[in-house]
């Protein structure tokens, strides 16, 4: 049985061309849920689905729908965050460039939903031909009446618009992405309130990831049960996992949620490359927390993946070799970090420039004794201190390094 | 420029709010001008009704919005952490040797400018490179070679 989800069909020709979608029995899910469902079945089937966000916090979508108010006076926004910035992390821009009618079909299931007309897609600026290839499926989408005033007849109707970003990570943050999408810098908003009640231009907004938004065709069309089975109780369906580093077969591979990461290095990913030997990996994305070589007997879940003190946050595996100081992993960190803070929160903004440059010294030998310290109490004094989790994603890995590669880093330390 | 006028219009009819255009509208300008100096600021700030310093504040703090222009050719090496495991950083010393100048600089005859940039969300052909819009990966010298070749 095939057990993949998102990218069933991503071996046929041409599947971003509506007419191949629909041979293939696109929105049919459209059809299914605008003729014999109201938008509260949609809601509670997504709900039951236990589809949590694939964006990076986990947050059950259909709970996230169901905060919307629907008795205020105002408009309400959809917006699919597709600014996927988080290094290691590149699922969302497959997603989009082989099945972009599939996030479509999504995005009018969730606009259904919550009874949303205007949906924007916050796309990072530098996946320009992606942004070209959704606007042309947005165009089909609405040729074929599937977007537009009255869809399929009915009395439901949506656009959609494409906004580029124009580079700069933070803006992956879900109130940042609101900031910029009305043309202004992406700093990130104070929450609450949360943008379910004041979001876009102050109205009921929901935030979604490409690929939670992407699951929902099938939820609408198998159930919630049927979702269920593809993954976890608490956690349904398959997870689009993205394996970068030292691995002979990089790459996105569909599997169900749950599914151990030494599986997913060493048998779908083709194990190391060059007979290199693992020294450690990041699980979900440069902010996750680092695990070693000796931790990656663990199922990939959110829960599981907490457990160990790490996130599965957006599934990114990157893996790292035994031939890699492990000063160079801290120094690439602390150099994003510090050149992604949007500079709103002090902790945030120097902190993570501190540490980049005691980062910079160790690795060029001139490390203090006291380093090591400062580095964490550094890490120790941004975590929790400041407005969005961008402080936080770059502390956490920062001081799980610093736990786990302690020894490692002191011995780069020339001693007096 | 009553064209590009024009096309702003189309695009700030899209959104609820005009000034919700400005990054779209900026990316627009940008093509046709190459970069963004305080001349198209104030040219945006007046077709979305916008205050000038209010453009200025989105133009620096984005990264693809340049106020001084750059070579014909931008290419820009990834310098996160899955490239530079396949070793993104010899290939930027490289093209660095290659074209004689810096990350963040233009060659002498304003063909080339090389710069690192972060994770552009295409680890899985690391190290890889965008040269204008256009993603490069899997590389090595040769390939290096090649793309360069092609470009002159």
């Amino acid at each position: 049985m095939d057990e993949k989800v998102l990218t069933r069909h991503f071996g046929v020709e041409g599947l971003f061309r509506i007419e191949v979608y629909r041979g293939l029995g696109g929105y049919e899910a459209v059809e299914k849920a605008l003729k014999e469902m109201s938008p509260s079945a949609v809601l509670e089937e997504v709900k039951k689905a236990s589809l949590r966000g694939r964006g990076g916090a986990g947050f059950p979508a259909g709970m996230k729908w169901s905060f919307v108010p629907q008795n205020v006076p105002k408009p309400r926004y959809l917006c699919v965050n597709a600014d996927e910035g988080e290094p290691g992390t590149f699922k969302d821009r497959y997603l989009m460039s082989h099945n972009p009618h599939l996030l479509l079909e999504g995005t009018i299931l969730a606009s259904y939903a919550v009874g949303i007309r205007s949906a924007f897609i916050y796309i990072r600026g530098e996946y320009e031909a992606v942004a070209r290839r959704l606007e042309a499926a947005i165009a089909e989408a609405y040729g074929n009446g599937f977007l537009g005033e009255k869809i399929l007849g009915t009395e439901f109707s949506l656009e959609v618009v494409v906004h580029r970003g124009a580079g700069a990570y933070i803006c992956g943050e879900e109130t940042a992405l609101l900031e910029s999408l009305e043309g202004k810098r992406g700093h990130p908003r104070l929450k609450p309130p949360f943008p379910a009640s004041v979001g876009l231009f102050q109205c009921p907004t929901v935030i979604n990831n490409v690929e939670t938004l992407s699951n929902i065709p099938s939820i609408v069309l198998n159930g919630a049960d049927w979702f269920i089975k593809k993954g976890l109780p608490k956690d349904g369906g398959t997870r689009v996992f993205g394996v970068s580093g030292m691995v002979r077969k990089p790459g996105i591979y569909e599997l169900p949620l749950g599914t151990p990461l030494r599986t997913i290095i060493f048998d779908h990913a083709g194990g190391m490359k060059d007979g290199k030997e693992l020294k450690a990996v990041i699980p979900g994305g440069m902010s996750a927390p680092i695990l070693t070589a000796d931790e990656i007997d663990l199922p990939m879940d959110f829960d599981s993946l907490a457990g160990a003190g790490s996130m599965l946050g957006s599934a990114a595996v990157i893996v790292i070799d035994k031939g890699t100081s492990i000063l160079d992993v801290l120094g690439a960190m602390t150099k994003f970090y510090s050149h992604e803070s949007c500079g709103q929160c002090t902790p945030c903004r120097i902190g993570t420039s501190w540490i980049r440059k005691i980062a910079k010294r160790l690795a060029g030998g001139e490390g203090e004794p006291d380093d090591i310290d400062a580095i964490i109490r550094l890490a120790g004094n941004i975590k929790g201190k400041t407005l969005c989790p961008l402080g936080d994603a770059a502390a956490l890995p920062i001081l799980s390094i610093c736990r786990k590669f302690r020894s490692e880093m002191e011995g780069y330390i020339p001693h007096a | 420029m009553a064209l590009l006028r024009r096309r702003i219009d189309e695009v700030a009819a899209r959104y609820p709010k005009k000034g919700a255009a400005l990054l779209p509208v900026l990316h627009l300008v940008q093509r046709e001008t190459g970069c963004l100096s305080e001349e198209e600021e104030v040219f945006v700030a007046r077709a979305l009704g916008l205050k000038p310093m209010k453009v200025r504040e989105v133009v620096t703090f984005y990264t693809m919005f340049l106020r001084r222009p750059v070579g014909k050719y931008h290419l820009q090496v990834c310098s996160n952490l899955s490239c530079s495991l396949l070793g993104s950083g010899p290939l930027l010393e490289y093209l660095q040797r290659k074209l004689g100048v810096g990350a963040g600089e233009t060659t002498a005859d304003g063909r080339f400018t090389l710069s690192t940039v972060e994770c552009l969300g295409a680890c899985e052909q690391a190290p890889c490179l965008m040269v204008n819009f256009d993603y490069y990966g899997q590389l090595d010298r040769e390939k290096i070679d090649t793309i360069l070749e092609d470009l002159e």
